[in-house]
């Protein structure tokens, strides 16, 4: 059994590797840069995996922790603090290294990346707690419509609001660098580094949920979505349980959003928008729920396409009918044995059509 | 002092009193029975206990503690477990699982542990497995170790929320109709496990219908009826009670 799950995690790194080599040599190099911001997204598709899948919470809102993980790093890393900072005051801040100059964005000064990174995890983690502990009293549809107006809230409030750069978001974000020689960023020539550093995200984060859904907490989770009452007689904190991982999957999408802006230095608010939520929904039904694996491909397969504009304008609506779909044909995902007896079964018969 | 003590416990929903002012106390190591008419409040005095409906009114003491009115897994983290009357397992787990999440209070690791493999886990998974096991085999379940609890029979399903509830290493253990839907041979099965558990210490209150059940195993039975508490005593006494004759036992048993 452990043998057979590493495997799993030897197969996905091989498949990383084999994908970046199969874009050097047929010389398309240009799609590793879709393929990355596929990555960013897939953490938060894995998130949401966590808390809908195996927790039973659908969130509508998650998006917002995306976009806000974005906003808040790109406030942070573009030249909108610089004003701030006058020299008396920052001395000391720079010799900390707290504050930096980035040569990309006029040597503006703003919070060393890392720091930013800080911020924006320990202010995540707090806001998912305080929505958190009134939403996750509510239940099924109520949730979901709970976190769908606190998604519109959020998205209102990036589109609105002068420092946010309302309609036209953040530009001119500075790279997240790290270790001096590599920078999350747009810079062309950190491209394929900048592949594999998405992809160890996507890969660690495959690990951390693995870990947690084999072990107790993980039990814990899939017997509160089965019987909440049962759940809680046999001793488990219910309230607490989904609390936390509401946060962690919160967490991840903030962390999905945070390089993601570094990465495409900017974000705009069409991030922060319900059709990103739903679009994440939509996914992991697809995905199979409570199937990590599932969710992973088709996190990665669908983001891809669409980020390729293999859907064209009719990008939303894609996932509209794939939601739809999904619910009516193959309610636990496209992974189960039922939805493959079915497609055997289809397939079959439009094979008689045509031969007749 | 008696394990449990429940004084003038009261709930009612609407205008009906589901459960008036009911009391009595259970000493450690006992099997004590409740018994009465369906729709008398005992699954409600059930889940006024452990936690699951709010009270209206009343006291309960678990080991001189007291515990009313704290929420089920604070109780269950005391020492009290419970099956339900409308079996509540896991569907989408195997029985090893349902039975491991009953072995939850017992177990530390914590979301940190858990997302980052700490090797304590490893051996705390190992020593939990170990536990259920045995008690997986107690109740003759270890063939079915590995298969998902709906696609077991329903005297199957029972076994394992007993033995889920037993994994929290309960010290009083509360059972909602444990014979429900048994045939002869697994009820008399069902006897003899309840008085091994006995034998091993835990003290359990018994909701049944079946009435050879409740005089085989019992050591004092409480008779519920519309809420209220009519009698209480030995097997033998409560068989010649009249008025517990006249509203719930009929004439054949008396
Ligand atoms: N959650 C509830 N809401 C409303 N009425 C309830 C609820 N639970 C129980 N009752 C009512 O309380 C009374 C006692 O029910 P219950 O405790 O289930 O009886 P018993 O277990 O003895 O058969 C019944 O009349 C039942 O309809
Ligand atoms: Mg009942």
């Amino acid at each position: 059994m452990n043998i057979g799950r590493r495997i799993h995690l030897l197969a996905l790194c091989i498949f990383i590797i084999a994908i970046q080599l199969l874009a050097e040599m047929s010389g398309s190099r240009y799609i590793l840069t879709q393929l990355t911001m596929t990555g960013y997204y897939t953490l938060v598709v894995l998130g949401l995996c966590l808390l809908m899948g195996y927790a039973g919470q659908v969130s509508l809102g998650h998006a917002a922790f995306f976009a806000l993980g974005g906003y808040l790093t790109a406030l942070f890393s573009s030249s909108h603090l610089d004003q701030l900072f006058t020299h008396e005051n920052i001395s000391i801040l720079r010799k900390a290294g707290i504050i930096t100059h980035h040569p990309e964005i006029n040597n503006a000064l703003c919070l060393a990346p890392i720091v930013s990174l800080g911020i924006v995890l320990f202010f995540t983690l707090i806001l998912a707690l305080i929505i958190g502990i009134p939403l996750l009293r509510l239940k099924g549809h109520y949730l979901s419509m709970a976190t769908l107006g606190f998604g519109i809230i959020v998205h209102r409030i990036f589109l609105g609001t002068k420092i946010f750069g309302e309609a036209d978001g953040i530009a001119n974000v500075a790279p997240f660098r790290i270790f001096g020689f590599f920078a999350v960023g747009g810079d062309a020539s950190h491209r394929i580094a900048n592949f594999y550093f998405a992809w160890f995200l996507v890969l660690c984060a495959i690990i951390i949920l693995r870990n947690i859904i084999n072990s107790r907490v993980g039990r814990a989770l899939r017997a509160i979505h089965d019987s909440e009452e049962a759940a809680s007689a046999m001793g488990v904190d219910v309230g607490k349980y989904k609390l936390i991982v509401f946060a962690i999957s919160a967490l991840f999408a903030a962390i999905g959003g945070f390089f993601m802006t570094h990465y495409n230095t900017g974000i705009g608010p069409s991030e922060a928008g319900i059709m990103k939520s739903v679009r994440y929904v939509a996914i992991v039904a697809v995905g199979g729920m409570a199937n990590l694996w599932g969710c992973l491909i088709m996190g990665t397969v669908l983001n891809f396409f669409s980020l390729r504009g293999f859907f064209g304008s009719y990008d939303d609506a894609v996932f509209g009918a794939l939601l739809i779909g999904i619910m009516i044909w193959a309610p636990d995902g496209l992974f189960t044995k039922e939805f493959s007896h079915k497609f055997r079964h289809f397939v079959e018969k439009i094979r008689c059509q045509f031969s007749k | 002092m008696p394990i449990l003590e429940v004084k003038n416990i009261a709930r009612s929903f609407g205008g009906l009193k589901a459960v008036d002012r009911v009391s009595f106390s259970v000493e450690g190591g006992q099997i004590k029975a409740i018994i009465g008419p369906n729709g008398a409040g005992k699954t409600t005095l059930f889940n006024l206990i452990a936690g699951i409906l709010e009270p209206h009114g009343g006291e309960v003491f678990f080991k001189g503690e007291s515990i009313y009115g704290l929420p089920p897994h604070k109780i269950a983290q005391k020492g009290i477990f419970r099956t339900f009357q409308n079996v509540q397992l896991f569907s989408r787990m195997t029985v090893l699982e349902n039975i491991l999440v009953g072995h939850h209070r017992k177990m530390q690791a914590s979301f940190f542990h858990a997302a980052f493999g700490v090797p304590a886990l490893h051996r705390e998974e190992k020593r939990a497995v170990k536990k259920v096991t045995a008690i997986a085999e107690m109740l003759n379940l270890t063939k079915h170790l590995h298969i998902q609890t709906s696609q077991l029979d329903f005297g199957t399903q029972r076994l394992v929320e007993l033995a889920r509830a037993l994994a929290g290493e309960p010290e009083l253990l509360l059972l909602d109709e444990p014979a429900a839907g048994l045939n002869i041979h697994e009820t008399s099965q069902l006897a003899s496990f309840i008085r091994q558990i006995r034998t091993s210490g835990i003290t359990i209150v018994l909701i049944e219908h079946d009435m050879s059940l409740v005089m085989d195993v019992s050591d004092e039975i409480v008779v519920l009826s519309y809420g209220k508490k009519i009698a209480e005593g030995i097997p033998s006494e409560i068989q010649k009670n009249p008025e517990v004759i006249a509203v719930y036992l009929g004439n054949e048993n008396a």
